[in-house]
């Protein structure tokens, strides 16, 4: 057999961190994994966060993000051992050898060079070839990718293109030098389903065109099956199981990799709407100020009591926009807004204390959404004294009843947020909210930043929550995984419009519009050949038109 | 439908307006503070012992007794057609006094500009490359040393070492017209060497820091992922990302180069602004101070306009809208 061309052996990854207020600790990250990839095939890393999963990715090119390094192992690049090379070597082996392809394109784009000039930059600095021969290439890629207008693209600033195109730039940049290794570290992970399939499907053709390797790293198991030849699942920096990808499919052989391919089996039972909904929106337009469009167009939908209206759509559908009509951040231009029987002042300032107490918001960024120096108890002790006056020991009682529901014991309420995991961050805001004893609860995004069994665990809270409090949710999510596993009712939104509105059966049943039908379409299912047949079958429509 | 201009272009207009309305501002409030000052100027020629019939019939020909309004834009109006009026002690035409000695303080600082931003800009990409090894200590140290020593002490040390102990250039920095450039450049030799002491750490320092927040970037990452060599990624990707704030800092002390090296011009005797304008405060020569205060305040407010634009064209999202 032909010596593979990378060869992980042992590998063990180190790094300091500095809890608050005690001593810095060294902490291992990876206890000794080892796996080999051969020349021209795709290697899917999947595991949580935490994992190690890009750490690993990254050790393909000695590259230790932040204080993270390599304490103990072997990587062999092409037969040689890369953590013994010297600077010089490691420059040549990043760039000619092994490329990077990063999660978030928009910030790994240098702001104040044009893309071709980046996408060049390996080929022309490390002397592969000449700046014409390096422009045609780049050009070759921006045509295979699917750039627009590939022989002009270059040309332009990452701020004028959008992220689908930019992480498809960043393709381009990493196979522009013909390197032997390509690691793809997330690279659909930000984008809008829609045109995360686009992307997926241009990566998975660049990469069986230039027969190049690649690492695919990613917490989607549904989106790493449609690209790799094997899988190896991770977690917390140790191999749980490695095989074929159809092997890793169709039959999982470790309970953690069963449990990601069933994530997202949530049964939830459609309610009926009520002849009186808690949240009332007719025919409401908004604008932002200084602008002259409408990024909320003639919006009118009901959330009914004790249930969960799912809003869906892609980034700037206007689904945020939405949130902040309701909590009277954005004050509507047009249209009414009724809550609880009454109906609501335009401006937040406006409103009466009981309206605000009412109505919570729970955000995407759990961390950002709480004062690093408040401890638990504090954060949700702050809505009980604000809206109830509780002290003392009637507040502390409360605090720990509220810890109960969101299943977290009292042990956490002198924590602070940086002590607490994700999903443990997500609960205490949940708590928050619910200390208000609110009759709705806007969602925005909620799941969003949590790997998929602790978006899961949060989502089996909320319904929980919902049928013990019977508070009402306003779901914003683009993920229509979410929608299925939560909403009773469902509005799809598109460019500031509600193009499909109705209960979650009559909304997921066909005949779809063609948004619609887009969108669902584009969710990757858990099997193999799905990115294809999905391709094939666009295409087939297309040319039919 | 108005005229459809490029919106950099428009930014620079509007950048300028601003000046020309703050150019304004600045103009009152020099009349007014003069103008605060106890005393007038009928009082100051007069001195303390003139009788009250000497001020009246003085501040009469004087158009003192005119409205402060009306008296300002006398003065405006004055200093628009270049008429910056007569000097009180020795009634020579102001402008051409100022021209002169603007001419000396400009040559100054542009030799004093052109050794020290380069300087400091390049000490501040290599205290950046090797941040918190020896390199980056040795530059921190030296250069906060020359910035802790009072102008005056190191204007001292520095004609010691270089008029007594290594005998090339003299204590005095005269220049009068008709000197050959290279004869002005050796006269004003060491006062250029202290002026670059003193500015040159402030504007390596920014420079560091400001390369070093933009060197935390995602981008800088793909940079070395992309083999590319640790200076190459200061020069090529980092430095382009910091222009603005180290620009701004640049400019600063390029206004101070103008404005605020008196202390320099009296030790080596170099024949300035500066200098000209602290000698006709003391002898209460208030039409001369009126004008000195407005040429620094346009020097100021121009360099911090050119300081602005600057920043605006190095903003891509500004050069090349969507």
């Amino acid at each position: 057999m032909a010596e593979p061309l990378l060869d992980v052996r042992n590998l063990k990854i180190g790094a300091t961190v500095y809890p608050p207020g005690e001593p810095p600790e060294d902490i291992t990250i990876v206890h000794g994994v080892s796996f080999t990839l051969e020349k021209g095939k795709v290697l899917g890393l999947i595991g949580e966060s935490g994992a190690g999963k890009s750490t690993i990715g990254l050790s393909s090119m000695a590259f230790g993000r932040g204080g993270v390094r390599i304490t103990g192992g072997e990587v062999f690049v092409n037969g040689r051992d890369i953590l013994k090379l010297d600077h010089g070597g490691l420059r040549k082996l990043r760039g000619d050898e092994v490329t990077y392809v990063a999660q978030s394109a928009a910030a790994s784009f240098n702001p104040a060079k044009t893309l071709m000039e980046q996408v060049i930059e390996t080929c022309l600095l490390h002397g592969l070839c000449d700046r014409a021969e390096a422009e045609k290439r780049a050009v070759t890629f921006f045509k295979k990718l699917g750039l627009p207008n590939p022989e002009t693209f270059g040309n332009r600033y990452p701020h004028q293109v959008s992220g689908g195109q930019l992480q498809r730039a960043m393709t381009a940049m990493a196979l522009c030098p013909k390197p032997d290794l390509v690691v793809f570290d997330e690279p659909t992970t930000a984008l809008d389903v829609t045109t995360q399939i686009d992307v997926l499907a241009a990566i998975k053709e660049a990469i069986r065109d230039t027969g190049v390797a690649a690492l695919y790293i990613t917490h989607d198991l549904a989106v790493v099956a449609q690209v790799s030849d094997h899988i190896m699942v991770l977690r917390h920096g140790k191999k749980v199981e490695y095989g074929t990808t159809k092997q890793i499919i169709e039959d999982p052989h470790e309970d953690y990799t069963r449990a990601l391919v069933s994530v997202r089996s949530i049964e939830h039972e459609e309610k009926q709407p009520t002849p009186k909904p808690v949240l009332k929106i007719e025919n409401v337009t908004a604008r932002y100020r200084g602008t002259n469009f409408d990024v909320l167009k003639n919006i009118s939908v009901d959330l009914h009591p004790g249930q969960t209206l799912a809003v869906v759509g892609e980034s700037g559908s206007g689904k945020s926009t939405l949130a902040r009509v309701i909590t009277g951040l954005l004050p509507p231009s047009a249209g009414r807004i009724t809550f609880a029987g009454r109906e609501l002042s335009r401006e937040q300032t406006a409103r009466k204390r009981d309206d605000l107490r009412e109505l919570q918001m729970i955000y995407q960024m759990a961390d950002v959404a709480m004062n690093p120096r408040h401890t638990v108890g504090t954060i949700i002790g702050r809505p009980l004294e604000f809206y109830f006056g509780l002290k003392g020991d009637a507040k502390k009682k409360r605090i720990q009843e509220l810890l109960d529901e969101i299943e977290m014991g009292k042990g956490f309420i002198d924590r602070y947020p940086a002590e607490l995991s994700g999903g443990q961050k997500q609960r205490v805001c949940i708590a928050r909210a619910l200390a208000a004893k609110p009759k709705m609860i806007i969602c925005d995004e909620v799941t969003s930043a949590l790997d998929p069994l602790v978006a899961d665990g949060i989502l089996k809270l909320l319904l929980n929550l919902q049928k013990i409090e019977h508070v009402a949710y306003l779901f914003i999510t683009h993920d229509l995984a979410t929608v299925k596993a939560i909403a009773d009712s469902i509005a799809v939104m598109y460019r500031g419009q509600v193009v499909r509105y109705g209960s979650k059966s009559d909304v997921l049943a066909p005949p779809f519009d063609d948004y619609t039908d887009l969108l669902l379409s584009s969710v990757p299912e858990m099997r193999l050949g799905w990115l294809e047949e999905v391709i094939a079958h666009r295409k087939m429509e297309s040319a039919g038109n | 439908m108005g005229v459809r201009i490029h919106p950099l272009l428009k930014l620079v207009i509007q950048r300028l307006a601003l000046g020309l309305l703050l150019l304004l501002v600045v103009s009152a409030v020099i009349f007014l503070g003069v103008e605060a000052l106890p005393g007038d100027t009928a009082q100051a020629i007069l001195g303390q012992s003139a009788t009250p019939q000497a001020l009246a019939n003085l501040r009469e020909q004087m158009g003192l007794n005119d409205p402060p309004l009306t008296r300002y834009f006398d003065w405006l109006g004055g200093v628009l057609t270049g008429d910056l009026g007569k000097s009180l002690t020795n009634g020579a035409d102001i402008a051409q006094a100022i021209g002169q000695r603007l001419g000396n303080t400009l040559f100054l600082a542009a030799c004093a500009a052109v050794i020290s931003v380069p300087l400091a800009l390049i000490l501040g990409l290599i205290a950046a490359r090797y941040a918190g090894k020896w390199p980056d200590k040795v530059i921190s140290a030296i250069t906060l040393t020359t910035i802790s020593l009072p102008e005056f002490v190191a204007a001292y040390f520095v004609i010691y070492l270089l008029t007594q102990v290594i005998p090339l250039f003299q204590p005095v920095a005269m220049v009068f017209p008709g000197m050959s450039f290279g004869a002005k450049l050796h006269a004003v030799a060491l006062p250029v060497i202290v002026l670059v002491m003193v500015v040159l750490a402030h504007m390596m320092r920014m420079t560091r820091a400001a390369i070093l927040n933009v060197m935390q970037s995602a981008y800088i990452e793909t940079a070395e992922l992309k083999g590319v060599r640790p200076m190459q990624i200061i020069w090529r990707h980092a430095f382009p990302n910091a222009i603005a704030p180290i620009v701004s800092v640049v400019v600063l002390n390029l206004a101070y180069l103008v404005v605020g090296v008196v202390v320099v011009e009296v030790v080596f005797g170099y024949n300035a602004l500066g200098q000209f304008l602290v000698d006709h405060v003391t002898k209460r020569d208030l039409p001369v101070v009126q004008a000195v205060g407005l040429v620094f305040a346009g020097v100021y407010i121009m360099l911090n306009i050119l300081a602005d634009v600057i920043a605006i064209f190095a903003n891509p999202r500004l050069r090349h809208p969507k």
